[in-house]
Formats: structure tokens, C-alpha cells, sequence
């Protein structure tokens, strides 16, 4: 069934009308990418990504989030077999019970296997464990032909690592066979540390010793220092669950969402309510806090609250998320002031140290220091993050296509190297530009 | 694409020598790289226009329109949509004569109503399609006060220009849904090339601050834009007027 409608990113901004095909199977879907006119087809999973990565204006847009099934799980050799309508959260709802986790997490538990695929996202235990590509062992991709193919990235790298955080510009990913990693409980042990100075915070964030450790540090910048909790998480041994649970320590207790409250006006959008929100961070938190908590509580905190994008308010936000190299601390330090002599206030941010980048083309995580900030969406921003996206591209960074919705196509060149590598085999595969979508035209991908 | 922060990538400007419209596109060029197409009759003006735009780092091209041709309209405008999406568009030509001329002449009148609305209304459908079958975009048309209640000194404009926004304001309601925005501007009494012919009243816009008003509705999502902010309040009061007062007043 195709109806018209408009479509924007969880970051609420610049709408555009799609025709939007909901319910197509395969036969379907591949003769909606025969027949694609000339504006296109797109894949689009829960619309988590911030910008305009799953927007296709004008074409067709396959919502995928009704293939939502769970096809086989390989209980011994930790392999599952899903649709890529499937949600992270589904997929550790039916595999932690098992003893069984996915190596590598998003922020939100809400986005697709195939969205995950597309943005090749990473969580916070990057240092180690990667970025989500690196455990996805095949998939089925609709290519511009109307052609299934089984890619695996051993007998097929160049369509493997350009559909790595190729923002389904190569096609349509059907399904996807992921690694797992083994658990023995559904909790996490975290210590929270309230840190002042950067250089302390940055030491903090990289202490993480091996893939099943989860580091990130929330700050705040309204101060003359920078101030923040950090948060190092590794997964709790059975003595450590809370008793009431000790004897199933592996039932997977998600978030309970709440309602996003009705706040009034715009509530987040003011720079008074901000520096009031970083004031409660700086307080509420004592030095130093051990807590055991489920998996989800720690690893998904923003999916407590549902559709929480809409405190910003009408004209929606922007998160803008950057990494630059390790070394690259005046860098990221002058980041910091830009992002701190905001217009709309002080932002809330979050930073983390990633590890090596893998081999997809367009994938945004590279070994270095990454940091997230919200704002609300207004022209006023423009000169923020233009200083921004220089500073990041000069220090050799880049900025995250999933979350990106204002990065101009002169800087997305300079910070991708590997684009023209990208857009041959993106020729090769798709020589009539089935694939199409918003951002792709924005940044001329 | 229309960005995150209001910013189109492309504008197409309809009577390319505008001086409201050209104000429009130097808000928006900001430092980026900016498509701009200027549509328009060849003239000095026009050149100057392009050899201006260009030195602030737009990609400017040309397009020979000519607004009182409807009938070359479509063709006109086809080749500007096929190279790259229209993010915004400026219906930005009109012809201002004087009331006693085009009275004392009645080609001068005709021009004034086929440009001003025929020719208005020709582009608007065009855009209309071109930019629903691209799913989004941004009309902006440059109607006036006049044409909120046409008075004997300017009647000629007025109405055409009231048959303007009608048809603008019309097509906004008839768009909803496909993505495609229409703001109508409401502009008061500006100083610029139209009116240097003109003595300024109190209260008189320029093109700059024209422009700030209309950027600022195309991110806030208004269908109506007033500049100068007077030209709102001033409306109402003509609208309110007895007629046998509108009649005498002397401008």
C-alpha cells in the first residue's frame, strides 16, 4: 500500500512528501525498485536517524518496519537470522533470556537491524568491541537490479563495506545473520564519577580494558571548567544482581517507558531551562556511585521517555556528533568552547572514545574522541556549526551522517576520503541512481 | 535540500533583478554554496546581478523569462528543475506604473494586469507541479498591501496585485500535504528600484529588512509575511475604511 505523507528524522526537521510503500514483500519491494521513477526508492526503519538520512522526497519510501520477525536463532553457535524491521530492542528482548547479547548497541534500542546496517552505528564500548558491522556476518540486499544477493563480507567486500554505513544508498537490506556475544547476566554494574577537567574526564574515558566494557561521559560546559559524569559499565556477575532477580539473572527487563511529559512552549528550547538541567546534572550527582542495573537502564537511557524528541518544540533540533583524532585535543577543547558560547544555550553533550574505524566507506566511527550535543533547531545555529564542521575537517574528523541534517557537500568530501571509492561502486551497482534520498542529494553523495 | 536550519541549497528567482528577491538570496548565501538561477529578460542589470552574486561564492545561472510571455513559461522553467531540485522559489516581478498613465493608456494597464497576475499565476502553477513531484520547496510571492483593498491612487496595481495574492494565498491551502509551502509577502511601501520613482512615506521599508521578514516566515512556517510591520496595521485600517472615505484619501 503506498500513501503520500510527509516524513522527517527523530530530529523533527525539514519535512519532505514521499510516497510511502508500507506492507511489501520481497516480490514487492523488488518491483517497486524495477519500476522506480526519477526520484527513487529508499529503505526507511524506525526514522531514528536525526536528519535526513531516510527521507526520499518526491520518490518512494519502503517503510520496513513491519518485517519484523525473528527467523532463526543458532542457540549454540550464537548466530541469529533476523528481518531488518527487527528493533535492537526486540532482538534483546528474545536473545538476552538465552545468554545471549549483540556485541555492539546503539543509544536507542528503537532503531532497525536495517537502520543499524545503514549507519553502521556504534555503542559505547567501541574502544573494543567495534562498530556494528563487524558482527554482521551476511545479508540479503535488494540491489537496483531487483536482484536479492547474499552478501558476506569475505566473498563480497566491496558491497559488504559500501552498504556498511552506506545509508541505503546501495540498496535494500532484507535480512541480516548478526554475531552474538555470550552473557551470563541482563545486568550491569556501573560506577559513576563526578569528574572536573577535561584532561581528567578524557583519562576516564579511556580506561576501558576490553569489548564488554561501556564508557561514555555526559558534560557539562556551562561552567568555566568542563564538568561531567562518567559512566563505565561492564557487565554484573551473578552475586552482584539485585536479590529479587538473582534467580533469573538473565530475564531482560526493559525501560519502562514514560510518557514524555506535555511541557510547555518549547520547554528544552530555552537557555534558562538548559543551564537549569546542567545545573541538576552538577548536583544531583555524588563523586562517586556504584549501582547494578538492568542492561537496558544503562544502555538505552533516552528510551525511558518515549517520543522525548519533542521537547524541543516545534521547529525541531539538531544533534550534532563529531569525532576527531586521538591526538586532536585542541581541537576537540575548542569544539567545546564553540558548542559552550552557543545561541540557544549551554547543550547538554556526551563524549566517548572510539576505537579503530572498520572498513566501510562511508561508516562514521575512526579511532578518536567523539562528541554529541542536542539543540534546538534554529537559523541562529548556522554559524555554530559551520565552525564546527571546519574545525572537525581541518583536524582530519568527520561529522555522523545519521544524525547530520546541516553538513554542506564541500565539507562531507573533505571528511569522508573514502567518498569517491563509495560512488563507483555505488555506479557499478546502481548505474540509473535507483537508490536516492535526501541527505544524498543535500551532500551530492 | 532545505536544511536543518532553514537554508535552502538552491533558489530560483523570478525577475531576477528584484531588489526584495536579491535581497532574499545575499540572506541566504552566508558563506555556502548556494545554486542560484536568475530568471529574467537579458539587461545590465541582470549582468550585474549575476557578476555580484557570483563574487559571494553563488553558482549563479540565467534564465531568459520573460513574465508578460505565459506561454513560454513552462519551457522556460523545465530546464532550471532538470539540473537539480528548486528549494525555494521568489515570484519576484511585477510592474508598478503610474495610476494616471496606465488610465490614460490602456496597453499600459493591460501589461500591468498580465504581468502582475497572469504572469503570477502562470509561474505559481508551474512551481506548483515542478515542486510537488520533487515533494518539497518554498514559494515565496512578493504581492502588496495595495492589493488588500485597491485605492483610487493605485487601482490598477492594486487589483492585479489582489488578484495576486488570492491565487497565492489559494495555492497555499491547496498544497498542504505535498510538501510544498507557499509564504505570501505582504509588502508595504519599500524603497527600491520600483520605487525610486516614488517619495518615500514615514515608515518606508528598504530591501534588506524586506528580506529579513520574509526569511524569518519561511522558517517559522507563516503563509503571510508583512513588511514593513506597519504595512499590517496600515492594511487594516484602509480595510476598515468607509468607502466614501477610501475614495477621497489622496494616496
Amino acid at each position: 500500500m503506498t500513501t503520500a505523507r510527509p516524513l522527517t528524522g527523530w530530529g523533527r526537521v525539514a519535512p519532505t512528501n514521499a510516497r510511502v510503500l508500507t506492507g511489501a514483500d520481497d516480490t514487492t519491494l523488488a518491483a517497486a525498485v524495477r519500476e522506480a521513477g526519477p526520484r527513487g526508492v529508499l529503505a526507511r526503519g524506525a526514522g531514528r536517524a536525526y536528519g535526513d538520512a531516510a527521507q526520499n522526497s518526491g520518490g518512494v519510501v519502503a517503510d520496513m518496519t513491519h518485517r519484523n520477525r525473528i527467523l532463526h536463532l543458532d542457540e549454540v553457535g550464537g548466530v541469529v537470522h533476523a528481518e531488518a524491521g527487527v528493533t535492537v530492542d526486540a532482538l534483546l528482548r528474545a536473545v538476552v533470556p538465552r545468554g545471549w547479547c549483540l556485541p555492539v548497541v546503539p543509544g536507542s534500542a528503537h532503531v532497525t537491524v536495517g537502520g543499524a546496517i545503514a549507519a553502521d552505528v556504534h555503542g559505547k564500548n567501541h574502544r573494543h568491541g567495534g562498530a556494528f558491522g563487524g558482527h554482521v556476518l551476511a545479508f540479503d540486499l535488494l540491489t537496483a537490479d531487483g536482484q536479492v544477493r547474499q552478501v558476506r563480507p569475505a566473498a563480497e567486500p566491496e558491497i559488504f563495506w559500501a552498504t556498511l554505513g552506506g545509508m541505503g544508498l546501495t540498496g535494500i537490506v532484507l535480512r541480516a545473520a548478526l554475531r552474538l556475544v555470550r552473557l551470563r547476566t541482563a545486568w550491569a554494574t556501573v560506577v559513576q564519577r563526578r569528574i572536573t577537567g577535561l584532561d581528567a574526564l578524557l583519562t576516564g574515558l579511556d580506561t576501558a580494558q576490553g569489548p564488554d566494557e561501556h564508557v561514555v561521559a555526559r558534560i557539562d560546559l556551562s561552567g568555566p571548567r568542563v564538568r561531567g559524569v562518567l559512566s563505565h559499565a561492564r557487565p554484573a556477575a551473578t552475586a552482584d544482581v539485585p536479590p529479587r532477580h538473582r534467580a533469573q539473572p538473565l530475564a531482560y527487563v526493559a525501560s519502562r517507558p514514560l510518557p514524555c511529559p506535555p511541557l510547555p512552549g518549547a520547554l528544552l528550547s530555552k537557555p534558562t531551562t538548559l543551564a537549569a538541567a546542567n545545573g541538576v546534572l552538577r548536583v544531583a550527582a555524588p563523586p562517586v556511585t556504584t549501582r547494578v542495573l538492568p542492561l537496558a537502564a544503562f544502555l538505552f537511557p533516552l528510551d525511558r521517555i518515549v517520543a522525548w524528541n519533542r521537547v524541543y518544540g516545534r521547529h525541531g533540533f539538531v544533534q550534532h556528533q563529531f569525532v576527531v583524532p586521538p591526538d586532536a585535543l585542541d581541537v576537540l577543547g575548542a569544539a567545546l568552547r564553540v558548542l559552550a558560547a552557543g545561541p540557544g544555550g549551554v547543550p547538554l553533550a556526551v563524549l566517548k572514545r572510539l576505537g579503530p574505524g572498520d572498513a566501510g566507506l562511508l561508516s562514521f566511527p575512526m579511532d578518536g574522541w567523539t562528541l554529541a550535543a542536542d539543540m534546538p533547531a534554529a537559523p541562529s545555529l548556522a554559524p555554530l556549526l559551520g565552525r564546527l564542521d571546519d574545525l572537525v575537517a581541518r583536524a582530519g574528523g568527520r561529522v555522523y551522517l545519521a544524525k547530520d541534517s546541516s553538513l554542506s557537500a564541500r565539507h562531507m568530501a573533505r571528511m569522508y576520503p573514502r567518498l569517491p571509492e563509495f560512488r563507483e561502486i555505488r555506479r557499478t551497482l546502481d548505474p540509473q541512481g535507483v537508490f536516492r534520498s535526501d541527505l544524498a542529494r543535500r551532500l551530492s553523495l | 535540500m532545505m536544511d536543518a536550519l532553514g537554508r535552502p541549497q538552491s533558489v530560483l528567482l523570478l525577475g531576477g533583478t528584484s531588489d526584495i528577491g536579491l535581497a532574499v538570496v545575499a540572506r541566504y548565501l552566508d558563506g555556502r554554496p548556494l545554486r542560484v538561477v536568475l530568471a529574467a529578460r537579458d539587461s545590465p542589470r541582470l549582468k550585474e546581478a549575476v557578476a555580484q552574486l557570483s563574487s559571494r561564492g553563488a553558482v549563479v545561472e540565467t534564465v531568459e523569462f520573460d513574465a508578460a510571455e505565459p506561454q513560454t513559461h513552462a519551457a522556460a522553467l523545465a530546464p532550471c528543475f532538470a539540473q537539480g531540485d528548486i528549494d525555494l522559489a521568489i515570484v519576484a516581478f511585477g510592474l508598478l506604473p503610474d495610476q494616471r498613465a496606465a488610465m490614460a493608456d490602456q496597453a499600459t494597464a493591460v501589461r500591468t494586469a498580465s504581468v502582475n497576475y497572469t504572469g503570477a499565476v502562470s509561474v505559481g502553477v508551474v512551481l506548483a507541479q515542478a515542486m510537488t513531484a520533487q515533494g518539497h520547496g518554498v514559494i515565496i510571492a512578493l504581492s502588496s498591501v495595495a492589493g488588500e483593498r485597491p485605492r483610487p491612487a493605485n487601482f490598477v496595481y492594486g487589483s492585479a496585485k489582489a488578484g495576486m495574492s488570492a491565487f497565492y494565498d489559494g495555492l497555499a491551502d491547496s498544497l498542504i500535504g505535498t510538501g510544498v509551502r507557499v509564504v505570501v509577502v505582504r509588502a508595504g511601501f519599500v524603497r527600491s528600484r520600483m520605487t525610486a520613482h516614488l517619495s518615500a512615506p514615514p515608515l518606508a521599508g528598504t530591501p534588506e529588512r524586506a528580506a529579513a521578514a520574509i526569511t524569518e516566515a519561511v522558517w517559522r512556517g507563516r503563509a503571510v509575511a508583512w513588511t514593513p510591520g506597519s504595512a499590517r496595521v496600515l492594511a487594516a485600517v484602509i480595510r476598515a475604511l468607509p468607502r466614501r472615505v477610501l475614495r477621497r484619501l489622496p494616496f
